[in-house]
């Protein structure tokens, strides 16, 4: 293990507990994302990968178990408060706003204000510095073929405005990126640029929860895959001790792996 | 290992690889614009321009079969007056509308406050200033609750506005006793509430206080709509609610602000309704409700939510205004100045409908 990894993990689960009813959907899971990595989370179908992903970005609560962002036990009650201690979440259906331009986007629930009276007392919004500063985070991460930031995000292609959302949680995430499918709906090209992206982001120092479906991506931009089955972790592999198809082996049970085992490949 | 970021796995990569290099070709058409479409483009672009135009071309047209009568300061700020109550009922419909919802209810608050004013005044004997505040808190009572209504309960903002329509029009029929109050009394008890209806010289030209009034209201929440950050959650919360939460606004509060907001408008309305007509009735303004929305329509403003622009209600009210006295001292008869705006609203919507297809 490198030396990342001996580090405190910035965001980690112990024991996680979640129940519907008599349906276990987290089953004391655990969970460590280290600084600076891309951790894919991979599971098929049910497997209570995306009930983990909501109790990391404040969107659940879990029964049991904790939290833990930077070694130290927190309590989200909704995604805000998540997004306050510096976990961001690209949802799958990015929300943003079509009407509005890129950076009313970027900045959507947390405008700036003018400095002095005009910000305090009429409230008023620091248009120019919300374009300047959305405009330097869409050049830093590559994004300006988007060539006028005032543009409506509805003019932009499914790439693009992936793009903005993107940037949104790049522009206000201090610890936790998370992703949820960004390649989904996208054409081969343009999922490309998105995991260009999403490598930029990680060399930039976030690290990135990564949930995808699509496992040649996974494999690709993922420093450390975390498999889901059965509501906790299968197991950890990397894109260099194991394959797509052991990968899917371990998602599906066809294949046991112990932890332990998994971490020490 | 994580140092190491050379994959064995990237072989499989090689059909996106490929993709790199392939042909662009199929994703260009070529494609030559008519001037049709350039136009269509423009009004895209600038949905403002076509109610603007549509104004300009009626302005003109009846300067030019009515002749000076119609160009006479006298009569445009005439048209103003006219266009003062529809205008400020049409602010508070244009907030609503551009949450994708609607509002059946706003004249009713409108001539519900304006009898709790005239009421409160003239025969309870307290304070015109207060009467009107207390109208004001009545306006913003009735937005509230519809806005309980549609936030809580769920229901539709078409219906819930329905209903709330005939609950505040009921109410009305029975705090006023379905009895007027005379713009004699009015005046010599409390003149205040006929201060929108005074005049003041401007070159020629008489303007009402309400008149300016109502150019006050419009800055101001033209100001709210695109220089504070609640305008844009209006916005946000109207074209797409569920990307609003997901990026942290809190909806329901952003459509409680709004209906209660569009109360207090519409208080405001009443007042400027009792300066116009000088008395207190409880049938006065029973045309605002659907007027108001066809001002907001001719404007621009996208009924589905997220779209419009509060000056282009402005536009919208001056279009309805200027059709109606431009009609009327044609000699043509009022029921086809009624023909005319609503072949005006059905244009509205279609020119709308034209330039959202394809060019999106």
């Amino acid at each position: 293990m490198t030396a990342q990894y001996d580090k405190t993990p910035v965001l980690q689960t112990k024991n996680l507990v979640k129940r519907y009813g008599s349906v276990t959907a987290i089953d004391h899971a655990d969970f460590e994302l280290y600084p600076g990595e891309i951790l894919a989370v991979i599971g098929d179908n049910g497997a209570g990968k995306s009930s983990l992903i909501k109790a990391l970005s404040g969107a659940l609560i879990p029964d049991e178990g904790e939290i833990l962002l930077d070694g130290k036990p927190v309590h989200f009650s909704s995604p805000m408060e998540a997004r306050a201690l510096g976990i961001e979440t690209v949802y799958q259906n990015l929300a943003v706003s079509p009407a509005l331009n890129i950076a009313d986007n970027l900045y959507l629930g947390r405008e700036l204000l003018k400095p002095g009276i005009l910000g305090k007392v009429f409230r008023m919004l620091d248009k120019k510095e919300m374009e300047r500063r959305a405009k330097d985070k869409m050049t830093e991460l590559g994004l300006m073929t988007i060539q006028n930031i005032s543009q409506a995000v509805e003019s932009l292609s499914g790439g693009q405005r992936q793009g903005v959302a993107v940037a949104r949680s790049a522009l206000f995430g201090s610890k936790v990126v998370i992703m949820d499918e960004p390649t989904a709906a996208l054409g081969v090209k343009e999922s490309r640029r998105v995991l260009n992206l999403i490598k930029e982001v990680r060399d930039r120092g976030l690290p990135i929860i990564l949930i995808s479906h699509n496992m040649p991506h996974v494999f690709e931009v993922a420093d450390r895959i975390h498999i889901h089955r059965l509501g906790k972790r299968a197991a950890i592999v990397t894109p260099q001790s194991h394959t797509m198809s052991d990968a899917v082996a371990i998602m599906t049970g066809a294949m046991e792996v112990g932890e332990s085992e998994g971490e020490a490949a | 290992m994580s140092s190491n970021n050379t994959k064995p796995s990237t072989a499989v990569l090689d059909h996106d690889k490929v993709a790199d290099q392939a042909s662009t070709y199929v994703a260009k058409f070529e494609r030559k614009e008519t001037p049709l479409q350039r136009f269509k483009k423009f009004l895209h672009h600038y949905p403002i321009a076509a109610p603007l135009i549509v104004l300009l071309l009626a302005i003109v047209s009846f300067s030019v079969i009515v002749g000076d009568r119609f160009l006479h300061p006298f009569n445009l700020s005439l048209v103003l007056q006219q266009v003062t109550i529809i205008g400020v009922i049409g602010v508070a419909q244009t907030l609503i509308i551009l949450t994708a919802g609607i509002d059946l209810s706003v004249g009713a608050i409108m001539v519900l406050t304006s009898v709790v004013m005239g009421r409160m005044a003239v025969n309870h004997g307290i304070d015109p200033s207060l009467s009107i505040l207390i109208g004001i808190g009545v306006g913003a009572l009735a937005g509230f609750i519809n806005g309980l209504l549609i936030t809580r309960l769920k229901i539709p903002p078409f219906i819930a506005t329905l209903g709330s329509w005939n609950v505040f029009f009921a109410l009305n029929l029975w705090y006023s006793k379905s009895e007027t109050i005379r713009s004699q009394d009015i005046s010599n008890i409390a003149p205040l509430l006929q201060w929108t209806g005074q005049t003041i010289d401007f070159f020629g030209a008489r303007l009402t206080y309400g008149s300016l009034l109502m150019l006050g209201i419009f800055f101001l929440i033209w100001y709210a709509l695109n220089w504070t950050a609640w305008g844009r959650h209006v916005y946000a919360t109207g074209d797409d609610p569920e990307a609003a939460k997901l990026a942290g606004i809190r909806t329901t509060r952003i459509l409680m602000s709004v209906y209660v907001l569009a109360g207090v408008v519409c208080a405001i309305g009443a007042w400027v309704l009792i300066g116009r007509i000088g008395s207190v009735s409880p049938q006065a303004g029973t045309m605002t409700n659907l007027d108001s929305i066809t001002a907001v329509v001719i404007g621009g403003c996208s009924l589905f939510g997220g779209r419009g622009s509060i000056y282009g209600t402005l536009i919208g009210a001056l279009v309805v205004g200027v059709f109606r006295n431009g009609l009327a001292l044609a000699g043509v008869d009022v029921l086809w100045q009624e023909f005319t705006v609503g072949i005006l609203i059905i244009s509205a919507v279609a020119i709308d409908q034209w330039i959202r297809r394809g060019t999106a």
